[in-house]
């Protein structure tokens, strides 16, 4: 339970200071590029690494290539959608779409994992 | 356009804005560290690229363009909506840089010190955000 408190305390930390630096920084399509920051594993690795070692941090390394992929694909998904859309439909209102496509980053980093580990076989 | 600091958005921003934040990013970072908890190293991993702060900074932007614009008495309904739409783009582009830490962190983590690999991690996360961006300028 302690663990998880931490956890959520240094994220909120992190997570919380790379996005008050995208804040800062102009012009915003390069603030956009702060919003994919590696807050969350700069927010786990100290904790993960002292719980299980290096080798389990590298493996998730190997994994995050993965999930970061994903994230490419579900911000153009997203970028694309809010673009075309009117602004007045319920697609135009960032929240709704950004939080509607998560499926797209849920579906693409398992459907590379899932690809990546028969590969292997 | 060239890269610098506008110290006058964070005003813009309001208390609920960074408590939102707060308890999102804290919330995803305790998730993904059940998720290795319960699922072991490959799947949690995913969930270090997870889109945290996107969905939050998405929006903020576009409340924040439709603010600015309906102060200065207009309908920034599409202006925000754009804008968020470049935000959208914008992190589309940024995640070259989180694999290139999520690269540095599987490939450096077993041989050497955890914070020269944070540090190399962070350094080209930072160096492939920013090519990124000026390849992306040219074009």
């Amino acid at each position: 339970m302690t663990e998880i408190a931490l956890r959520f305390l240094i994220g909120g930390l992190v997570v919380s200071a790379f996005a008050l630096a995208s804040d800062f920084v102009r012009p915003k399509s390069f603030a956009g590029l702060l919003g994919a920051s590696p807050s969350i594993a700069l927010a786990s690795v100290g904790l993960t690494l002292k719980q299980h070692g290096a080798t389990y941090v590298a493996i998730e390394g190997r994994s995050m290539i993965l999930g970061a992929v994903a994230f490419l694909a579900y911000a153009w998904v997203v970028g694309q959608v809010l673009a075309r859309s009117r602004a007045r439909a319920a697609t135009g209102n960032a929240l709704f779409t950004a939080v509607v496509a998560l499926p797209v980053w849920l579906g693409v980093s398992f459907g590379l994992l899932l690809l990546f580990s028969r590969m292997r076989l | 356009m060239k890269i610098h600091l506008d110290t006058s958005a964070p005003r813009e921003a309001q208390a609920h804005d960074y408590a939102y934040r707060f308890v999102f990013g804290g919330l995803v970072t305790a998730l993904a560290g059940v998720i290795a908890k319960i699922s072991g190293p490959v799947v949690g991993g995913l969930f270090l690229a997870f889109p945290a702060i996107f969905p939050a900074a998405c929006s903020l932007t576009q409340s924040h363009q439709k603010r600015r614009k309906a102060e200065a008495g207009c309908d920034g309904t599409a202006r925000g909506k754009n804008a968020a739409a470049i935000n959208a783009f914008g992190a589309a582009l940024g995640t070259l840089g989180l694999m290139a830490f999520a690269l540095a962190l599987w490939k450096l983590i077993t041989i050497t010190a955890p914070a020269i690999t944070l540090l190399v991690g962070a350094a080209a996360w930072l160096a492939v955000t920013l090519g990124a961006y000026k390849v992306h300028e040219c074009l």
